[in-house]
């Protein structure tokens, strides 16, 4: 078996990868990088629209650019690249982590590395997770999968579609099918609100006058070998009421209903996962409850934009350093707890040595809301915030003199978020 | 027209179809099977649960429960020669009332008079002992470690595979419309517009026998389609039971069953709804949730959060509820094998060896081979190797090591082999090497699969289909669009 020996080991290089990477490289750290697909880049290379880079460049950028000052940045880097290949699986629970590796270009081989960033990013909910009702046509594909196809293959799946989801990538989608002459009949969402971007809804609905039916759910999918036709009902009251049905023809089916951190290797190697995230559970280092391995990005929990993504990769890196120079192996942490209103509330740890900064998803729309964090009974910090959406996550930060060491059992007492 | 003559011309290439066919060629008889289909198995077989039967379910007075157990049998053997993933894990029907405990009582005697072996009635601390994601609320059951799991596709496909190198001619997308007979052979004409000629036919036709029958002008009967509808959940999934668990069966229908696949992902269904439409395979939310109510019954850590798709099949069922397999009192030379529901799949192989019997019965002369082979070379799936061993494949081939599907880790090799043996839809590559039947269902890989397509038999990307048909998935180019909106414009 060929062996290799790095520092780190960074699985994925789509945003969150290459963040990290970048950060343990220019460390000094001895680090690869593996991606399944045969660029650097992930899924950014795909989304050719603009509007990444606001928070990290202070620009406006597209998502091929976005990634192409990373990629730029690793291409002249120390880090090893490994593309076409894929992890098979790890060996975690060891001051040495084993991952094993296959590719057609590389071989099958082993790395074995002191730390370990799990950045895989996200899969997209389907058709199947949904269990919607009807035949089973060829024509139905995740919008991200249409979007390969038009943006990258440059082929179009089908004229005549219908999106359902109203999330980000479903709004883009809407507009590219658009622009290349196809018909965008209607975008269907079950929620009384849009799950994207407020940006989203009026640059690729609105100024096409695409319809964009709230509160409604399709509700059956016909067609013997194509999509021929959707069933769309209103949902009254929660529930949906049939005799308002009606029907769309068809050729296409797009959905955009959601994003599943990609975590089948993270949890065949007994890392512990977060129910409510889809994600490892993390600490306030980043560090998932297996020793010295990290995780961010989209493995972690679904971010909704690029930026704080490799934001959060950069931390994760910084983290990683300051782990494996031994600075935060013995750190007094306490548990986060996610309270009123709010999906979850990330990481699950906080600690009092430095500040803790927090990322968060409501599950109310509030136009201003306030964030209680008690720790015990006693309420520590307001924040008030507007515009609060599930749609769009928010970041609040604790710094020590926030917090009081209160130890109970070894550890520090938890602390709850709550939104009201 | 041709003017070849086959011996046996065999309509339908499902399990019944497939298995008479490999049967046959041991033999010094030409066979042509006939699908019409793209692929064969795309009819009733694909959507079948995949169970083979312990053979306690039907009494011994029945065609179908003496097949049942003879097949039930010869699957190990037939795993060995053909490699399609087989395993005894073995079934349980599980009581939840003292009544349901005397069904089982009948059931036992009657698996006990059937011949099935190594059947025990179990308490409850046995069954739980057996099976620790039953409902503790569970009185007691029935095992029978003879039952398995194939994957009915797969099963299909090594048959026809094997039938075919043994001399077996397969012609899909033959859709049989018309059969006359003259002189001492049939003349069967196709929608598609082409003619074979064979001495004896074969009406393994599945759901459309009883059209067939009529069309060959033998006998009238009625295919009456009974829907059945199915979840199939992610790998490791809550509740992924050691053995298949069945409940206690009703008058009509073995029941909603818990299925532990023989690849590691858990399906519950069938449904069992009659309907008219023999192309209606809609699932409908009403029976999610019947599915559903009566799986976590026996097995609560089921969640639906883990549904990774469903879809719908249908049962060919025939009044008087037994397997009708005899020569035609009307035709000639025509066989009759209609009316395979379950348990068809588990007798398929023994289906296969009384339709012979049957043809030899009414005067085909048959000679065994001396050539036959009945192994295959076991396909490889990178899936089942350890790390050494596909270490050693990769360096001989290195596109083994280019993993196309991520759920289902299949390597570009397998589904170049896919391919090669004909399979050139996406549903093709998806039953062979199960490219985009994981949990992405197709999300990563579907492009990856149409490019190899593509690559390797020429078919430009927007011609291939899902499963054949008007089943696009790509409607064109983006320049060849632009320009057919252009000319639209003009």
């Amino acid at each position: 078996m060929k062996e290799r020996n790095y520092d780190v080991l960074v699985i994925g290089a789509g945003a969150a990868g290459m963040a990290s990477a970048l950060k343990t490289s220019k460390q000094g750290l001895k680090t690869a990088i593996v991606d399944r697909e045969p660029y650097l880049g992930g899924i950014l290379p795909q989304c050719i629209h603009n509007g990444f880079g606001v928070h990290l460049f202070k620009e406006e950028l597209t998502g091929p650019e976005f990634a192409e000052r990373f990629i730029q940045n690793v291409v002249k880097s120390d880090i090893d690249i490994f593309l076409n290949t894929t992890v098979t699986n790890m060996a975690v629970h060891q001051p040495i982590k084993q991952a094993n590796l296959c590719s057609s270009q590389h071989g099958v081989f082993q790395i074995n590395a002191k730390a370990i960033v799990l950045a895989m990013g996200c899969r997209e909910r389907n058709r199947g997770n949904l269990g919607i009702p009807g035949t089973r046509p060829s024509g139905i594909f995740t919008a991200g999968l249409a979007q390969r196809f038009i943006n990258i293959d440059g082929y179009l799946p089908g004229r005549r579609v219908v999106i359902v989801g109203s999330g980000d990538i479903g709004l883009i989608m809407a507009r590219r099918l658009t622009w290349t002459g196809a018909q965008v009949l209607a975008v269907v969402e079950i929620l009384p609100y849009p799950s994207g971007l407020t940006r989203n809804i009026v640059q690729c609905l609105n100024d096409y006058g695409i319809p964009l039916f709230l509160s409604h759910v399709v509700s059956k999918i016909e067609g013997k070998d194509r999509v021929e036709a959707v069933n769309i009902t209103p949902l009254e009251s929660g529930a949906p009421n049939y005799s308002k049905t009606f029907k769309l023809e068809c050729d296409t089916l797009l959905f955009s209903v959601g994003l599943i951190p990609e975590n089948e290797l993270t949890q065949s190697a007994g890392i512990k996962i977060n129910p409510e995230t889809g994600g490892p559970l993390v600490d306030t280092r980043l560090m998932t409850s297996a020793e010295g391995v990290f995780a961010c990005g989209n493995v972690l929990h679904v971010h909704d934009l690029v930026d704080w993504v490799s934001d959060e990769a950069q931390r994760c890196g910084f983290e990683l350093v300051n782990y494996l120079e031994g600075k935060t192996k013995e750190i007094k942490q306490g548990r986060v707890i996610a309270g009123a209103n709010l999906k979850y509330v990330l990481p699950n740890r906080y600690r009092i040595s430095e500040k803790n900064r927090f990322s968060m998803r409501s599950l109310i729309v509030q136009d201003k809301a306030t964030l209680l964090v008690r720790q015990g009974e006693k309420v520590i910090r307001k924040f008030t915030l507007r515009n609060i959406k599930p749609a769009e996550m928010f970041h609040v930060e604790l710094k020590p003199e926030d917090l009081k060491e209160l130890v109970v059992n070894g550890e520090l007492l938890p602390i709850e978020f709550s939104l009201n | 027209m041709s003017s070849k003559v086959y011996d046996v011309a065999i309509i339908g290439a499902g399990c019944c179809g497939a298995s008479i066919a490999r049967r046959l060629s041991n033999y010094e008889v030409s066979v042509a099977l006939l699908e019409r289909y793209v692929d064969v198995g795309f009819g009733v077989s694909k959507a079948n649960s995949g169970i083979i039967h312990a053979g306690f379910h039907h009494p011994i007075t029945s065609l179908k429960s003496r097949l049942e157990i003879r097949g039930n049998f010869m699957f190990d053997q037939l795993h060995y020669e053909l490699g399609f993933p087989f395993k005894r894990v073995g079934v349980i029907v599980a009581a939840f009332s003292v009544e349901e405990m005397k069904t089982i009582e009948h059931l036992y005697a009657q698996g006990v008079a059937n011949g099935v072996p190594r059947m025990e009635i179990c308490g409850r601390e046995r069954i739980l002992a057996l099976e620790p994601q039953l409902n503790p609320d569970v009185i007691g059951g029935l095992f029978a470690p003879t039952g398995g799991i194939i994957e009915p596709y797969r099963y299909v496909f090594s048959m026809v595979e094997s039938a075919q190198k043994n001399g077996v001619e397969v012609k899909t997308q033959f859709t049989v419309e018309q059969g006359i007979h003259e002189k001492d052979y049939w003349i069967i004409k196709s929608k598609e517009g082409d003619t074979i000629k064979a001495r004896y036919v074969v009406n393994s036709s599945g759901l459309f026998a009883d059209e067939v029958s009529r069309n060959f002008g033998a006998e009238l009967f009625e295919i009456i389609p009974r829907k059945g509808e199915e979840f199939l959940l992610q790998r490791n999934a809550r509740g992924l039971p050691n053995h298949v668990i069945f409940p206690v069966p009703s008058a009509h229908t073995k029941g909603i069953l818990v299925i532990p696949t023989v690849e590691g992902t858990l399906m519950v269904g069938p449904t069992a709804i009659e309907t008219e439409d023999k192309d209606d395979l809609e699932t409908t939310a009403q029976n999610l949730e019947t599915v559903f109510m009566q799986a976590t019954y026996m097995v609560p850590a089921i969640s639906r959060r883990e549904i990774i798709t469903s879809f719908a099949g249908l049962r060919p069922t025939m009044e008087g509820n037994d397997f009708y397999i005899e020569p035609s009192k009307l035709q000639p030379n025509f066989i009759q094998v209609a009316g395979i529901q379950s348990p068809g799949l588990t007798a398929s192989p023994a289906i296969g060896e009384y339709v012979k019997d049957i043809l030899k019965q009414e005067g085909l002369r048959l000679v065994e081979k001396t050539n036959f082979d009945p192994l295959l070379p076991h396909s490889i799936k990178v899936r089942d190797l350890s790390f050494e061993q596909l270490e050693q494949l990769v360096e001989k081939e290195p596109k083994y090591g280019h993993i196309v599907c991520r759920c289902e880790n299949v390597s570009e090799s397998e589904i170049i082999e896919a391919i090669s043996k004909g399979h050139t839809t996406l549903d093709g590559i998806k039953f062979y090497t199960r490219a985009g039947m994981g949990r992405c269902q197709g999300a990563f890989c579907t492009y990856k699969v149409l490019k190899i397509i593509s690559r390797e038999t020429g078919i430009p990307i927007e011609k291939i289909t899902k499963r054949g048909n008007n089943s696009w998935v790509i409607y064109q180019r983006l320049q060849e669009f632009a320009k057919e909106q252009r000319q639209c414009q003009e």
